[in-house]
């Protein structure tokens, strides 16, 4: 590849970073933050106690500040599609026109009706109507999400599908095959269990700090009791979706996985990294050490792989060079198979211009022998198979080491509830306000796994990322990005600074 | 419950009325908004394939021209 391709690729990939972890700043707060709202109002309309309506209220109206700051930003996303992805976009129109187009309306209609009842409704809506509507947008903004993880699910593991070699598209065979794919599900769920979990702590960390402040106390203590609950109850359930995901990206995704745990040469009984230091000199297939310093549990990755303790996991190594012993084709080979189908794609494209049936015939069933190595066709080096080790990897650790501690923090605020000892354990209230920042961190780093872990591909084993992108000037594409970092800086200046303001008003506003 | 289109008016006339935070949001909203699509939109993002092809076969045969570039040479 080119410098200028080169260059064009990675600032591509580097705005497309910068707008989706700003864009998931807002998302997961809206999908959590909706449903403790709900969790708070139906308390309300139950016991008829006005305290839990001033309670709704107030994180009804942070919600609202999150809501407003973050809708659209996502459409930034589609713009780039157009523009800098262009034979991405073309490739992929057929599968995620129709997902993306639910999403649409489904968002619109739903959060649109039933959001306007919510904010202007307490008065002149019945309680019950007005309870309806409030888990009507809690259910909407989650449901709207299904539609963009679906997608997503299939870029990592690209299912239902034929490839159409006269429009150059990937073609939907079976709708429901996509939506309903193992990766498209688990995504779904570890995704919205993981924002309840955030939005659990952000209401935590902000009753931590009124306790800290010896602020509306009653208020912070009822609100910190159902958001432990809620973000045990997520935290267990994301530990489960996540150990799920984490065996189907074994078998769908094995250098993501190998990535993930810094596993170079494969082995039976492979260890789990419970923490580690990466050797940063370390490259595929050399000798090198894969690690400087690291803590290892034997055997809890060939679980966490294959449910078996004793079962053999595929390194880089293995996946990059191949290992016969183990029936593993690696990148070397398929790199081979790849350019012959590429070739054939060439020569089908010419016999087809040429009106030479046979011959497109006979290319087109040679490429079809290697079609589904066809992205490894434009690479050039095995090597270049591997994401970022080391970004993937402490992504991942930072994800579960923290995904570890939340729980530990669910349970104490519950047993302090509980005990009615909240308040004098003013470092627990210090604890939560840290884990107000650190589940963004969380939320980040576990997206970073998803996408970095998935590097060189736009679509898995079928489109690098330098073919999906459009070969057009770096120099705009860096404008753009620059334009976006003002633009999304200013976003969440602006959300924070309204947040502060209402934070400090407190619920009597 | 039916609602008539008068009330369904005033519901939103008044709710918008009486919003105090909510002004400086819808503000933030249309800024961003504005931003995004009258400028971002129209001066940096041009879909790349709607602008320089006049056809779908015109643009399946650019994307084809780019998946087997690589092949031609």
């Amino acid at each position: 590849m080119g410098n200028d391709i080169l260059m064009t690729v990675n600032w591509s990939r580097a705005q497309f970073a910068l707008t989706a972890m700003y864009h998931w700043i807002f998302v997961p707060l809206t999908l959590g933050l909706s449903f403790l709202v709900a969790f708070f109002e139906s308390i309300y309309v139950k016991t008829g106690d006005e305290s839990w309506k001033k309670l709704t209220k107030f994180w009804m109206t942070l919600f609202g500040i999150n809501f407003a700051i973050g809708v659209a930003t996502g459409i930034i996303m589609e713009f780039q599609f157009g523009t800098n992805w262009s034979n991405y976009s073309w490739m992929v129109g057929d599968i995620f026109g129709a997902p993306l187009a639910v999403e649409g309306i489904f968002a619109f209609f739903l959060e649109a009706t039933f959001f306007a009842v919510m904010f202007f409704g307490w008065e002149r809506a019945s309680k019950r109507f007005h309870l309806f509507s409030t888990w009507m947008v809690a259910i909407g903004s989650n449901l709207s999400a299904v539609w963009i993880l679906v997608a997503n699910g299939w870029m990592q593991n690209p299912v239902a599908m034929a490839f159409n070699p006269d429009k150059a598209r990937f073609e939907m065979q079976n709708f429901f095959d996509v939506a309903l794919s193992p990766t498209a599900v688990q995504k779904f769920t570890h995704t919205t269990s993981s924002s309840f979990l955030l939005a659990s702590l952000f209401v935590m960390g902000i009753s931590g700090l009124f306790l800290l402040q010896n602020r509306h106390k009653e208020m912070a203590k009822r609100s910190m009791v159902v958001a432990s609950v809620l973000g045990l109850v997520s935290s267990g359930f994301a530990a489960f979706n996540g150990d799920e995901s984490a065996f189907h990206i074994a078998h769908r995704q094995p250098m993501k996985l190998a990535a993930m745990e810094g596993l170079y040469t494969g082995t039976e009984k492979a260890p789990i990294v419970a923490m580690g230091i990466i050797n940063p000199d370390k490259k595929p297939g050399d000798n090198l050490p894969a690690f400087k310093q690291e803590v290892i549990v034997p055997g809890m990755l060939s679980l966490l792989a294959n449910r078996d303790p004793n079962s053999f996991v595929p390194g880089i190594n293995d996946l990059v060079y191949g290992n016969p012993t183990r029936k593993i084709v690696g990148a070397q080979e398929r790199i081979a198979s790849g350019k012959i189908a590429v070739a054939e794609l060439a020569k089908y494209k010419e016999a087809k211009k040429a009106g030479d049936q046979a011959g497109a015939q006979a290319a087109l069933a040679l490429f079809n022998q290697h079609k589904d190595n066809l992205g490894y066709g434009y690479l050039n080096r095995p090597e270049e198979a591997v994401p970022p080790v080391a970004l993937t990897f402490y992504a991942f650790h930072i994800m579960v080491g923290l995904g570890t501690f939340f729980p530990i923090v669910f349970l104490c605020v519950l047993f302090c509830s509980v005990r009615g000892t909240l308040e004098n354990h003013r470092w627990l209230s210090a604890i939560c306000f840290a884990c107000l920042f650190l589940g963004y961190v969380a939320s980040q780093a576990g997206w970073v796994v998803a996408e970095v872990g998935r590097q060189p591909w736009a679509i898995e084993g079928l489109l690098p990322v330098g073919v999906a992108s459009t070969a057009i000037a770096a120099g705009s594409v860096k404008t753009t990005f620059f334009i976006f970092l003002f633009l999304f800086t200013g976003l969440l200046i602006a959300e924070i600074g309204i947040m502060v303001k209402q934070i400090k008003i407190g619920p009597e506003a | 419950m039916r609602v008539a289109p008068r009330e369904l008016f005033a519901f939103y006339r008044d709710g918008f009325r009486s919003m105090v935070l909510g002004r400086t949001l819808w503000k933030i909203i249309l800024i961003k908004l504005f931003l995004m699509f009258a400028v971002l939109k129209l001066f940096f993002f041009s879909d790349n394939l709607e602008k320089n092809f006049h056809s779908d076969a015109e643009r399946s045969a650019h994307v084809l021209d780019n998946l087997t570039r690589g092949a031609a040479r």
